[in-house]
């Protein structure tokens, strides 16, 4: 955050999961590389590294984004939801919980993404059809298998959240 | 994709940063950047070209930050459109669905849900691609872009804005403030369709806009027709759009202006579709494009 041009290492300032966090960056340093390296929140998961895959997926303001395609420094001072944040304690989330009951992980590299993706999806629409789900989720689907799976933890979380 | 610069981590060259809080700090951000300098609004398109080596900007000009620019003003006058309100902003917005359909139709077709946290419209039409989801909308609602510099402020229409392939008339130490649409006029809609050969994340093999303007008796008093991924940039087509004025959105007008669309259409080769598929894919995608803007108008009367 800057009204003069920066260069070099700065103090970037986040709220993560409503803890506060400032650490040292370059300005182009990514925000999900800022999440990892620099506050130690590895739960995001970094795939393609190009915008296709959506297991950086992150939530900046309430709005999902692609933390491989955002710069730290440009989200300086906002607060932002990752995965290591939806469990409660020693509570899954009811999203984490349906994913592990209806076997949503496969190897569970891209889970971290379709989760925080999912938590929106149901918050915005709490009983989705199964054609709503699979276009919330577009940006998370890759090329592994086994959706039904992801489909079945969909529609049972969004059972679990309503009663 | 090739990453050109791979094994270099481009993260770490040397860049410089700013986010400037107004128009005036902006425009003085870019002249003082000179040509390495470049604007950064949502990243989704930049920061993908960024790392493939496609561009290397050393200056990024932030400009989520400039209160101006993440501005969504609906008024009697018609739209105010911030260049750097997120996608997701817009398609969630009501008046949005109700006064321009087609618009946050297109808007909703821009990448994942993940992107359209951070994308914009004024993203999609300075990145150039011909296949812009949103540029087709744009043109048939007759929008003006709205461009800062440091010689002041200058008005486009955006029929004008793109030139070719990512190019458009930004000049050096240039960028979008705003997109202006008027009102829609009463009995006026307008709709957005494309065509993709699966139904999510990808790009326009075609992609079809028309509004259109029907008196209380039904009969088409006004008609813009615009096509995308068919020429080097989103195209107007007048002849489409004189086929629908004066008819009752009959099946005969619906199939001329389908063939105007054919004719006017000057689409390449390439893996997603060959030049005869999509001039094909223009005619049909102009006729349920204009079928379901009138639809919409006849509600409106």
């Amino acid at each position: 955050m800057s009204t003069k041009p920066v260069e070099g290492l700065q103090a970037i300032s986040v709220t993560v999961n409503g803890e506060d966090y400032t650490a040292l960056a370059e300005p182009r340093m990514l925000l999900s590389d800022f999440l990892r390296h620099e506050c130690g929140l590895t739960g995001t998961h970094v795939g393609c590294e190009q915008g296709v895959c959506g297991a950086c997926t992150v939530r900046v303001d309430g709005a999902i984004v692609r933390s491989c395609l955002t710069f730290a420094i440009s989200v300086a001072g906002s607060k932002i939801d990752t995965v290591e944040g939806m469990a409660k304690a020693n509570e899954l989330h009811p999203v984490q919980a349906a994913f592990q009951e209806e076997h949503g992980l496969q190897c569970g590299f891209c889970t971290p993404g379709f989760l925080l993706t999912v938590q929106d999806l149901l918050e915005k629409i709490p009983s989705p059809t199964d054609q709503e789900i699979r276009e919330h989720l577009s940006g998370n689907v890759c090329r592994c298998t086994g959706y039904q799976g992801i489909m079945a933890a969909v529609r049972s979380a969004a059972q679990k959240m309503q009663t | 994709m090739p990453l050109e610069n791979e094994g270099e981590d481009w993260r770490m060259l040397d860049a410089q940063y700013i986010s400037p809080r107004s128009v005036a700090e902006a425009v003085e951000a870019l002249k003082g950047g000179g040509k390495d300098a470049m604007v950064l609004a949502g990243g989704t398109d930049l920061l993908v070209q960024a790392r493939t080596g496609l561009r290397d900007p050393r200056l990024y000009v932030d400009l989520k930050r400039i209160p101006d620019l993440m501005a969504l003003d609906i008024s009697s006058k018609g739209l105010h459109l911030g260049a750097s309100v997120p996608a997701a902003q817009i398609f969630e917005n009501e008046d949005m669905k109700a006064l321009y359909p087609g618009l946050t139709e297109a808007v909703d077709l821009i990448g994942s849900t993940q992107i359209q946290g951070r994308a914009t419209v004024g993203g999609n039409l300075c990145n150039g691609s011909p296949a812009a989801d949103t540029v087709p909308s744009l043109l048939v609602l007759e929008a003006i872009c709205v461009i800062a510099g440091s010689e002041g402020e200058r008005r486009v229409p955006a029929s004008e804005f793109t030139t070719g392939p990512g190019e458009t008339v930004l000049r050096p130490g240039e960028f979008l403030v705003r997109i202006e649409i008027p009102a829609p006029s009463k009995g006026a809609a307008d709709a957005y369709l494309r065509f993709i050969p699966r139904t999510e994340m990808d790009i326009a093999v075609v992609g079809a806009a028309v509004s259109l303007t029907l008196d209380s008796s039904g009969c088409c008093e006004a008609a813009s027709v615009a096509l995308g991924a068919v020429a080097p940039t989103a195209i107007l087509v007048e002849g489409a759009a004189s086929a629908l004025i004066g008819s009752t959105l009959d099946e005969a007008a619906l199939e001329r202006a389908g063939s105007a669309a054919y004719e006017a259409a000057q689409p390449i080769d390439d893996k997603r579709g060959t030049a005869e598929y999509r001039r094909r894919v223009a005619s049909v995608l102009t006729q349920r494009s204009a079928r379901m803007a009138a639809e919409r108008a006849r509600g409106r009367n």
